[in-house]
């Protein structure tokens, strides 16, 4: 509006204000100059790194990648053969050994972390306490110590493998990491996922429907019980119907180190614990935050209107905590997955500990490894943002 | 926004590489600050280790008192960087050290691609393997299905990695960046196996809870010649540790040693009188006095000396001289005369 206004008066009489003094023009000008000064600043960074390199005899550029790596990791989510993959498998591995220690923790911590912010405003006097504890310790003992304590911990509880811990069939567990049984599919089980998906569109479908039909009529559907039952009932009966085709396979004692099965190691179980329990105690002052952020006259005009407390922390408070929790939510998102790095003090081979290490250190590839490095955090931070930001828009109060 | 950020970011860190690599007379830089840089190991015994006092000892670092001395004539005006197998050669490129002497491998690639010059072997080391004892086990080929501790970064990741593949056998590796929590996880028996050069594994036996209860296997995997490393482009100050190390094996070859080298000055051997600056304007010619080898010579003794001094037969480490013998004594220690 404002801008049209000026355009308007500006067209009425001449101008008589100078070309420097036209806020429109000033304000391009220092945007554009500011812009040119970014630039040259990145273009000579990038000229002197090349000159330096070149003059201190170090070779560049990106065809290391497709090098024979030439050395062993110890988890891999994809094949990964020590003799003939490439550093840019290396990369892979490491990004999604990353992602997985990423993902699962933010699930645990998540979890733990509503669980713990509930219970520091329980009712209960040594529940609440209890959790306030467990919170002040987690929060204020720095994270790379409590990675040691529970690395070093967990190593020495778990046996030796001869004195394996036996689960009968699920698994064995020594300090060589928990050996579990490996689903090996038959033929046919492709159908089993397909009836997954085809389930768990049918619930996606009932649910709408009844969401449509209750706004619609008032009256209810058990539709989470039906979706459930798809999303169950059916792979299961299709599972059932091809003669179960699946078998396990599982670990055996012998040698150094049971053979056979899925193999969790240590250093992943010690990662997992200390980053979920860690970011688990900021979630749960979060938590906390978020709830005693809605004024209490909501769950009294719940009550009011005769919603139980179960329909009152559902549909009236959750809503409006999701509003306060979200956005720092994904800070600790973001948090969980960079302090993953620490990883490389305890040898769990992730994106820092066997790409900008162990690779680094053998192609001497400093600038380009770094770069990507920080491009791959960089990317998983926007993304984890980007997706958090959905969300936050569709939690978020929308004014009517 | 962010990306703005890092990218200027970026580009102040590479122009800040870029200021401190620019100057090659690190033998200038070096006389005007008053020390030498040296970049040690974070700990390990017989070649570069802290004690309680924060004094630094070993044959590494003896090599850099060796050229304190011979530069300033005082083998204290040195200070020790700690890095890991992981930072070293970054260190060395920008600048942060001078001379890089931390058990580092001589390999064809560190030494053409990273724009690096190793100045000599003073350590001729072999990876080796070491387990318990109880497992009764007396070949790394029993080693089949291992679990293996290490260190990231290092040319023994890919040694045992050859190994294996070479002689069919599987292996889990596990690699930590610090060698102290290599031994540790090797401790609480996270692995089977602890692989890295026989000389580290002697001095890391003794951190181990128990040290009789592990031995080091026969069997030597790689050639690892260790040796100090400094930046290509500046061949004076790679002169200078070059034969810095060359004169304390001279030395050891002609008799010199830290006791007499005032009286062997006056000897009538002229590759004496050379060594010792006594003939002959050597020194001048890297830079230096003509009394440096003198004066290195006097702050650390000669190489059969710092080797006896730090992990020879009498040490903790009881290492034997072996390959590291002079040449004359059916080693690999050989130096090329001073003339």
């Amino acid at each position: 509006m404002a801008v049209t206004d000026m355009g308007r008066g500006v067209a009425d009489a001449p101008p008589k204000v100078a070309l420097l003094n036209n806020p429109k023009f000033r304000s391009w000008l220092f945007q554009i100059l500011l812009g040119v000064a970014v630039a040259y600043l990145v273009y000579s960074g990038w000229v002197n790194m090349n000159a330096n390199l070149q003059a201190a005899g170090v070779a560049s550029g990106f065809g290391f990648l497709g090098e024979n790596a030439g050395f062993s990791v110890a988890q891999s989510l994809i094949d990964y053969d020590q003799g003939t993959s490439s550093y840019g498998r290396v990369y892979v591995v490491g990004v999604l050994n990353t992602l997985i220690v990423a993902v699962v923790g933010i699930v645990f911590a998540t979890v733990m972390g509503f669980l713990l912010g509930i219970a520091r405003l329980s009712n209960n006097w040594i529940v609440s306490r209890l959790a306030t504890s467990y919170v002040e310790f987690a929060r204020n003992v720095p994270l790379l110590l409590q990675i040691f304590i529970w690395y070093f911990g967990v190593l020495r509880l778990l046996p030796q493998p001869r004195d394996s811990l036996d689960f009968g069939p699920l698994g064995l567990l020594n300090i060589r990491g928990y050996f579990a049984p490996k689903p090996v599919w038959g033929d046919g089980s492709a159908f089993v996922l397909y009836a997954l998906i085809a389930g768990i569109v049918i619930a996606i479908g009932v649910s709408r429907w009844s969401y449509r039909r209750q706004m619609a009529t008032g009256q209810r559907f058990p539709s989470l019980w039906v979706g459930l039952g798809a999303a169950v009932g059916l792979p299961l009966v299709v599972f059932l119907a091809l003669g179960a085709p699946l078998t396990w396979d599982m670990p055996v004692l012998g040698g150094f180190r049971p053979s056979g099965g899925m193999t969790v190691i240590p250093e992943f179980i010690a990662l997992l614990v200390a980053l979920s329990t860690y970011t688990a105690a900021f979630i749960a002052e979060i938590v906390r935050a978020g709830i005693l952020g809605v004024s209490k006259g909501q769950s009294e005009a719940a009550h009011a209107l005769g919603l139980r407390q179960g329909q009152n922390l559902r549909l009236v408070v959750i809503p409006q905590a999701l509003r306060i929790i979200i956005p720092p939510l994904t800070s600790q998102y973001l948090n969980l997955t960079k302090n993953s790095s620490l990883a490389v003090a305890i040898a769990y081979p992730e994106l820092t500990s066997v790409f900008a290490g162990t690779a680094l250190n053998q192609t001497g590839q400093a600038v380009e490894i770094i770069s990507i490095t920080m491009l791959t955090y960089l990317t998983f931070s926007l993304l984890t943002s980007a997706f958090m930001n959905w969300y936050n828009a569709r939690v978020a109060l929308v004014e009517r | 926004m962010t990306k703005t950020v890092l990218t200027g970011v970026l580009g102040a860190a590479v122009l800040a590489l870029g200021a401190s690599t620019a100057s090659a007379a690190t033998l200038d830089d070096v006389k005007a600050k008053g020390f030498v840089q040296c970049g040690v190991s974070q700990g390990l015994p017989g070649f570069s280790n802290p004690d309680a006092d924060g004094e630094w000892s070993g044959m590494d670092v003896d090599l850099c008192r060796g050229i304190a001395a011979a530069i300033f004539g005082d083998a204290t005006a040195v200070k020790f960087t700690p890095l890991s197998a992981k930072e070293r050669f970054t260190a060395l490129q920008s600048g942060e050290v001078d001379v890089l002497s931390r058990n580092t491998t001589w390999t064809m690639s560190r030494d053409t691609q990273l724009g690096l010059n190793f100045a000599g072997v003073n350590y001729y080391d072999g990876q080796g393997f070491m387990i318990r004892t109880d497992m009764n086990i007396n070949s790394a080929l029993e080693l089949s299905g291992a679990s293996i501790c290490t260190n990231t970064g290092t040319t023994t990741e890919l040694n045992v990695a050859d190994y294996f593949r070479a002689n069919n056998m599987e292996y889990e590796l596990v690699a930590f960046e610090k060698a102290d929590e290599v031994v540790a996880a090797y401790d609480a028996g996270r692995c089977d196996v602890y692989t890295t050069d026989q000389s580290g594994l002697y001095a890391q036996r003794l951190k181990l809870t128990d040290p009789g209860a592990h031995k080091v296997l026969p069997e030597i995997i790689s050639k690892e010649p260790l040796g100090p490393v400094v930046r290509q482009g500046d061949d004076q100050w790679f002169n200078i540790v070059k034969w810095v190390h060359f004169a304390t094996l001279n030395a050891e070859e002609l008799g010199v040693t830290m006791a007499n080298v005032e009286e062997m000055k006056e000897s009538d051997n002229p590759s004496i009188r050379r060594l010792l600056g006594t003939e002959g304007e050597f020194g001048s010619d890297i830079g230096l006095e003509n009394d440096w080898a003198a004066k290195a010579i006097a702050a650390v003794g000669n190489y059969g000396e710092i080797f006896d001094r730090n992990v020879g037969p009498d040490t903790e480490l009881a290492i034997g001289r072996g390959v590291n013998a002079l040449w004359s004594q059916g080693g690999l220690q050989y130096a090329p005369p001073i003339r």
